[in-house]
């Protein structure tokens, strides 16, 4: 380092950027809360029970998705193939829910999600392709393989009761998509702040060369992250399948990663590799889902909406280059 | 000199400059006369990189003034100091590896005609600048495949290219070897001889005393002295940076046991860069591996670990464990490296002191995969206390510590690990005198206290000063052992270049 030799440069260089990564720490917090007190008194079907709860339900497969993307961006990759996954966790799942058990169809659908992120994990990691281009391509493969089970057709699932349950069973007026939703993304935020395994993402993220030489895995610990991020995206297409009775194998899902990965970014977690955390992915996403909720309830074109949610991306990324500026 | 004193070429006036709440630099003042080289020395955060720094119009003073051939100047911008002939080169060069020499050093101000680049003319441009400079450099060569002091001497064709007169050299042979540098010191006093103005901050003294006309020592910020370096010493130039004498550079020897047992054996070890390397490692022994740059000694520990693939051999550890697969079956054999470089091979720049040091330990400081925070807390503060890590909290990122105190927070790292062999790669590379003999004091430490040490170092004195034994490495191969009172830099060096000189003959 050659600001190394001089403790005044680096010092003053942190405290330099010191404002911008305090303000991406917790910045979402403020937009969001700012977004949600202005939507509460602009509008009055906002915040009810029934609208926040029809937001969340909406959202559930999006958090899932990317609670579980925070993860592999931490640890230095990244995962396109997410929104073909809950597509294709989605239409097997319904396939076999036409003629076997829920269960079954259940089991399969995340089963195949966890079999993707496996085989994305090994295509990073073993053949060292980069997680950019490798989750690209894995992403035609899957979309491709979902029009084959599909053939073209929606497949409709209206007369299959057990299988609507998994998402449609209300529990304490809350339907189970979102409590699976919360499960699930407490479950990998835990994983994240609690364990050694989410150190060690954040140290294969970080600096992948010091973490291998101070014993980490970080092979391993990748392919960890592509395989919670093939499941979760499995599960959440499961729910969805579920929660809506149909599936259908629609390009519109490969877009869903991009959504996830702006949910990611503008709450706050690096593109960079190393830092983030799954609260702020969590504020992320629902902080965009509350301006595509606000734009419907005030009425304003939804042509701008769009337009809105890239310069919030810009935003969110050009805080995080200036936190990581140095000298 | 003909008896006339050359006209003062840079003045610095009164400078000062604050970052926040630190004072980095309080009211410096110094006159380089035209064509001299000045130094700058003084312990990491005295200040001689921001100097360097704002001499070179990367930084702005908050007050003061600079002076340049009589004139004052006051740069924005890097950029709009090398229009007025201020040039910088730094410890690592900026250049593009893919493009080639010539192309790098013409980088920005290549010679055009309306927006094409004229090849032709950059060549035969090349060719000029490189022969007056009297370096032989292929400028055809791509600039990636060069060694560092080559690449450096990209930087100091590009500022010559520039027609730069004022050249600030930041550590410029701190990532060098003895031939490199001391081909690093020829340019330099070539550059002199030829009219340009030198300012050389250093941490080695011998170099300062060796290549310099004059040396400023800086402490907290200000000027402790500036004096021509003839008047000085070694020693002389310590005191003045910390303010008190350094008792003595290297703690004492203390010789392992007659038969103490082998803690470490390396057989036949290939690698790529290693040829089958054979060696024992005794408990309680400091053993040496010096060379030249190059010569294989950072691959050799890196096969050891298992960092890179091993081609055939073994590596056994004294519990009969075998290793060389990888460097987390290694840790947990009990046998730890201290990385080349910190910042790309060691530390989380992003992380806190604590997460650094205890990233090795993590699965003895949690339950059933869980950290205990805790736990990790008492074990990381115990550990950090004890190898003196001093500065910002520890919770805080680890990059708001000074190179000593980061170099620190590894040393915690290894010792948190328990091992039972250490092998410590350039341990005090960029670190101040001070924090070197607190390096120095641990690494004797843990041979008292009846661990091996492999110690690799490019600076022949620590080598010497450390090691009851040393192993010397040359081409990839280990061609030479030196014992007790065979430990003579003499020794070494004839051993590390054999190569050049059975060339001569």
């Amino acid at each position: 380092m050659t600001t190394g030799a001089d403790a005044s440069s680096p010092r003053a260089a942190l405290r330099r950027v010191d404002w911008a990564s305090r303000l991406r720490g917790v910045g979402i917090l403020l937009p969001f809360t700012i977004l949600f007190v202005v939507l509460s008194l602009t509008s009055s079907s906002f915040f009810t029970k029934a609208n926040m709860l029809n937001i969340l339900d909406q959202q559930s497969a999006t958090l899932i998705i990317a609670a579980a993307g925070t993860l592999v961006l931490i640890a230095g990759g990244i995962d396109l193939s997410v929104g073909a996954i809950y597509g294709f966790a989605g239409v097997t799942s319904a396939h076999f829910a036409l003629n076997s058990s829920a269960g079954t169809a259940i089991l399969l659908g995340v089963g195949a999600g966890l079999l993707i992120g496996l085989a994305n994990g090994v295509v990073t990691t073993v053949f060292r392709i980069n997680a950019l281009i490798g989750t690209l391509a894995m992403s035609f493969i899957v979309g491709g393989c979902s029009a084959l089970i599909t053939k073209g057709n929606l497949l409709v699932l209206f007369d299959k009761e057990g299988f609507g349950k998994l998402a449609r069973t209300e529990f304490a007026t809350v339907t189970t998509s979102i409590w699976l939703m919360v499960g699930a993304v407490v479950l990998i935020g835990l994983l994240l702040s609690t364990t050694t395994v989410g150190r060690y993402m954040s140290a294969a993220g970080g600096n992948a060369e010091a973490a291998r030489l101070a014993g980490v895995r970080v092979d391993a610990v990748r392919m960890l992250t592509f395989a919670i991020s093939g499941t979760a995206a499995g599960l959440a297409g499961v729910i969805d399948t579920s929660r809506v009775l149909s599936a259908q194998a629609s390009p519109n899902d490969t877009a869903l990663a991009f959504t996830v990965l702006a949910g990611i970014v503008v709450g706050g977690t690096s593109i960079m590799g190393g830092e983030g955390a799954v609260w702020r992915t969590v504020v992320g996403v629902l902080f965009i889902a509350l301006v595509g909720n606000g734009y419907l309830l005030l009425q304003f074109d939804p042509l701008y909406e769009q337009i809105t949610m890239g310069a919030l991306l810009l935003a969110a990324v050009g805080l995080d280059a200036l936190s990581r500026r140095r000298g | 000199m003909n008896g006339v004193s050359p006209p003062v070429y840079l003045e610095l006036r009164g400078l000062s400059k604050h970052f926040g709440g630190v004072r980095a630099l309080d009211d410096v003042s110094l006159s380089v006369p035209k064509g001299a080289v000045h130094a700058l020395v003084g312990e990491n955060g005295a200040g001689k990189s921001t100097l360097g720094r704002i001499v070179a119009g990367a930084l702005a003073p908050d007050g003061g003034e600079i002076r340049l051939d009589g004139r004052e100047v006051a740069f924005r911008s890097p950029r709009e100091a090398l229009v007025h002939g201020v040039a910088a080169i730094a410890q690592e060069p900026s250049i593009v590896p893919h493009l080639t020499v010539a192309q790098n050093v013409f980088l920005g101000a290549e010679p055009r005609n309306g927006g094409f680049i004229r090849r032709r003319r950059l060549d035969r441009a090349y060719a000029d600048l490189a022969e007056s400079a009297g370096f032989e450099l292929p400028g055809g060569m791509s600039a990636g495949r060069l060694r560092t002091s080559e690449q450096q001497k990209i930087e100091i064709l590009r500022a010559l290219s520039r027609n730069a007169q004022l050249i600030v050299m930041d550590e410029p042979t701190a990532a060098l070897g003895a031939q490199e540098t001391a081909h690093l010191h020829d340019v330099v006093r070539r550059l002199a001889a030829a009219g340009k103005t030198i300012v050389l901050i250093s941490h080695f003294l011998g170099e300062v005393l060796e290549l310099a006309d004059a040396v400023t020592v800086l402490r907290d910020g200000r000027v402790v002295k500036t004096a021509p370096t003839a008047d000085e010493t070694e020693a002389s130039l310590v005191v003045a940076m910390l303010g008190r004498p350094l008792t003595s550079t290297f703690p004492p020897k203390q010789a392992p046991g007659a038969n103490a047992r082998v803690v470490l054996s390396v057989r036949g070890l290939s690698a790529p860069g290693v040829e089958s390397a054979s060696f024992d490692l005794q408990a309680g022994e400091i053993l040496g591996l010096a060379g030249l740059i190059g010569a294989g000694r950072t691959e050799l520990a890196r096969a050891i670990f298992g960092a890179t693939r091993v081609a055939s051999g073994e590596v056994v550890l004294g519990s009969g464990t075998a290793l060389g697969r990888s460097p987390s079956r290694s840790l947990r054999a009990g046998l730890a490296l201290i990385p080349e470089s910190r910042k790309d091979d060691g530390l989380l720049y992003l992380r806190s002191s604590l997460e650094n040091a205890t990233l090795s330990r993590l699965g003895a400081l949690s339950t059933a995969g869980v950290v205990r925070r805790r736990r990790e807390r008492r074990a990381g503060h115990d550990v950090l206390e004890r190898c003196g890590v001093r500065g910002a909290s520890f919770s805080a990122p680890v990059s708001a510590l000074s190179g000593g105190n980061q170099q620190k927070v590894l040393l915690a790292r290894v010792l948190l690990c328990e091992p039972n062999v250490v092998i410590a790669d350039e341990p005090t590379r960029g670190v101040d005198v001070g924090a070197k003999r607190a390096i120095y004091d641990f690494l004797t430490g843990l041979a008292e206290e009846g661990l091996g040490v492999l110690l690799i170092s490019s600076e022949l004195e620590e080598v010497i000063g450390l090691s009851h034994r040393v192993l010397v490495m040359r081409r990839g191969r280990l061609v030479s052992e030196l014992a007790g009172e065979a430990i003579t830099e003499d020794a070494i060096l004839a051993a590390a270049f054999a190569d050049a000189q059975e060339a001569t003959v």
